[in-house]
């Protein structure tokens, strides 16, 4: 029986196993959205901006691990979605963005809400296509699916005009891919893993360097295994936090920028910096030629493109941070008794090791991360502090980007992966909410919480409509200090104080916001109120919250790593 | 450095451009490149010419074969190879230079292949340096247009003949 591509499209989503759908129709897509008039087994859930879609998608991947689908219609509707595409594609986070097109003929034409969406995210997604033919179109669903989450992750877009949706053909969806020229390597080279472990067992400094990797793919349990039988202390990068427990002994905290005293002290000081599933970001390494100055590097990632892209490598190893973990514990046992007497013999060495995790504790003693309580004022870090505490270190945080962002990464303490939401690599103000609304579809039991600034917040509160429309109880808690905080932060140490565009006198009343989208709105001005509007936010199940914590306007983010500075550079508190 | 890469790639509309959008949005140099079909039709052949120092020509080649439509890169620079390149040269040709220009066709071998009261359009092929000498040998007589495909290469067989 021969079927419209309308109904091909909706069947080969089930047949992908999709549930949900972010999306906002138009003109190109109506096809689409007639066919899922009345249909149950797919969710679709109406954003109120595309790009909310987007970043819905993307915080539902993130925090499930499954693909998150968007669909969208021509022209404004595909160009909204770049943002959260190319947030995604910095991330490495499987979503699959469909987009409709005018139909064929007009392509070209400058026809009404066209726009070359194939052309515009080529830089940003991992791979697009535009469908020209109905019966392409399963094969190229099927392939998109598949590239969107092998490998190393990423958003893959397709763009279909609207003669494909309305003409018809046979159903039959394609039980494998077959892209000769896409085979990601996921198993590491064995000869490389026995160099890295021969390198570990020597290394009287090492460290641990951890990233997003390590939760794409799921090797967090790998990690700690690892990390524990050879007792290395681990860093974590924003990206990787809980893929390491945050409460372990040998976790020393976010490295970087805004990383501890202890990580960054240990990084520029290790003789063995074993990264695992992190790139070396400008805002990891600092002052690049001073990274890490003592260390043999090993490498592992998925992606040879990332390998000796910024710091040369010693020892890389291309491969899947889970697959590699596991052999290099398989090749650590074979070792063992024999480096055991190595290690034994050379007395040196365990002294070494000993005087290492000594000196990593003195850091770790003298420059705790710290702030100064208030008792008029409230401290944002005390908000996170208190949010952590009431939510027992269970709920799934996102975040917008900025000072709320660090606040964040350096005051809950994630343990589990997947718990932590935030845009790293492209940091995009507006993700932390709608990607909050993603994971609360996820997982519609947990405690969802959104940190954000007055600033970020107001990037996407549209989707505040979003959250009351389908009965969501995420929370927002605003730090509001009526500033562009980190924005400020930077003109106070670099530009002289001259805070120029930098102050949001004019935000909203957040709780007159919330409550006229029918939402719950909570205020809190003084420190003893935090707790009470905590609690009050976490006892409501069926709408979403917002928290706005009026917070002491000038506090700012340490410590800090001033832009193309080495590591051990820090501005302290 | 100077580096020639020979990508095979899925003979799709659109893969052009990804390739092309990959060196300008990273940055990446290109001084010249050429697509045509191969054998097979699925498949078509680029031979782009880059420079860069060595991290940058292996961040090249690791950013092509990462797009899904690269099937094959090879970097022909560090192995024997050979190259070619073709240019059509269109020179003022007046009474009183017609038998220099001739001449100077002879000595590299190239063709005439178009002949006007006043211009010659000559075919020329060999390697970059080739085109370059008989360009600046007619330059003197005018040069009115030219065009060049820019290079293509292909890796030598063994010498064994395996």
């Amino acid at each position: 029986m021969k079927k419209t591509g309308a109904q091909i499209f909706l069947e080969s989503l089930l047949k992908e196993g999709v549930d949900t759908i972010f999306g906002y129709p138009g003109g190109a897509v109506l096809p689409i959205y007639d066919a899922l008039y009345g249909v149950t087994a797919l969710k679709h859930i109406l954003v109120r901006h595309e790009q909310g879609a987007v970043h819905m998608a993307d915080g539902y991947a993130r925090a499930s691990g499954k693909p998150g689908v968007v669909l969208v219609t021509s022209g404004p509707g595909a160009t909204n979605t770049v943002t959260g595409i190319a947030t995604a594609y910095m991330d490495s986070i499987p979503i699959v963005v469909f987009t409709g097109q005018v139909p064929t003929a007009l392509i070209g034409n400058d026809a009404f809400q066209e726009a070359d969406i194939v052309g515009i995210t080529r830089p940003c997604t991992k791979h697009n296509y535009l469908v020209k033919d109905i019966k392409d179109l399963t094969r190229i669903i099927k392939e998109a699916f598949y590239i969107a989450a092998t490998g190393r992750p990423g958003p893959v877009l397709v763009d279909i005009p609207k003669d494909v949706l309305t003409a018809s053909t046979e159903f039959k969806y394609p039980e494998k891919v077959e892209l000769k020229s896409y085979q990601p390597t996921y198993k590491g080279h064995i000869g490389q893993i026995k160099k890295a472990v021969e390198l570990i067992i020597k290394a009287k400094r090492p460290v641990l360097y951890t990233g997003g990797g390590v939760v794409l793919s799921d090797a967090s349990g790998e990690l700690k295994v690892f990390a524990e039988k050879m007792n290395i202390p681990v860093t974590n990068t924003l990206m990787g936090l809980g893929g390491f427990p945050g409460t372990h002994p040998l976790f020393l905290g976010m490295l970087g920028m805004h990383g501890t005293y202890c990580a960054n002290m240990a990084v520029t000081n290790t003789d063995c910096l074993i990264a695992v599933g992190a790139r070396f970001d400008d805002r990891v390494t600092g002052k690049i030629d001073e990274f890490a100055p003592f260390a043999k590097v090993i490498h592992i990632d998925i992606d040879p493109t990332s390998i000796s892209k910024n710091v040369r490598v010693d020892v890389p190893i291309v491969g899947d941070v889970k697959s590699v973990l596991k052999d290099m514990l398989k090749a650590l046992d074979e070792t063992k008794g024999r480096s055991n007497a190595e290690r034994g013999n050379e007395k040196a060495q365990k002294d070494a090791l000993a005087e290492w995790y000594g000196q990593i504790k003195q850091w770790g003693d003298t420059h705790k991360l710290s702030y100064k309580l208030n008792e008029k004022k409230i401290k944002p870090q005390y908000v996170i502090e208190r949010l952590y505490d009431l939510t027992k270190g269970n709920a799934i945080i996102t975040t917008e980007v900025g000072q709320n962002q660090m606040w964040a990464a350096q005051f809950y303490k994630f343990d589990k992966p997947r718990t932590f939401l935030t845009s790293g690599g492209l940091g995009t103000m507006g993700y932390g909410f709608p990607a909050a609304i993603g994971a609360q579809f996820a997982f519609p039991d947990k405690t969802v919480i959104d940190i954000a600034g007055d600033g970020s917040i107001q990037m996407n509160i549209q989707e505040l409509a979003t959250a009351v429309q389908y009965k969501l109880p995420v929370k927002v808690a605003i730090l509001n200090n009526k500033f562009l905080g980190m924005v400020r932060q930077w003109q106070e140490f670099f530009y002289e104080k001259r805070y120029s565009y930098a102050c949001m006198d004019a935000a909203p009343d957040f709780v007159k916001v919330a409550e006229a989208y029918g939402a719950v709105g909570l205020r809190a001005t003084k420190p003893e109120d935090v707790d009470g509007v905590i609690k009050e936010a976490l006892a409501v199940k069926n709408k979403p919250v917002f928290m706005d914590f009026h917070i002491d306007r000038e506090e700012d983010v340490y410590p800090m790593v001033p832009a193309g500075q080495p590591l051990n550079k820090m501005l302290l508190v | 450095m100077r580096h020639t890469i020979s990508v095979l790639v899925d003979n799709e509309f659109g893969v052009l451009s990804k390739v092309s959008s990959l060196f300008s949005g990273r940055g990446f140099n290109i001084e010249s490149l050429c697509v045509a079909e191969t054998l097979d039709p699925k498949v078509s052949r680029m031979t782009i010419v880059t420079t860069g120092d060595d991290q940058i020509v292996e961040q090249i080649t690791k950013q092509l074969n990462k797009l899904i439509n690269v099937i094959k890169v090879s970097d022909l620079t560090a192995e024997e190879h050979i190259e070619r390149e073709l240019a059509m040269i269109k020179v003022n040709a007046n009474a009183d230079d017609r038998a220099e220009i001739l001449s100077v066709i002879d000595i590299f071998r190239g063709k005439v292949v178009d002949v006007s009261p006043t211009t010659y359009t000559i075919e020329m092929t060999g390697d970059a340096e080739k085109v370059n000498a008989i360009t600046e040998l007619l330059r003197p007589f005018g040069i009115k247009e030219i065009v060049r495909t820019g290079k293509i290469a292909m890796a030598r067989s063994p010498k064994s003949g395996k």
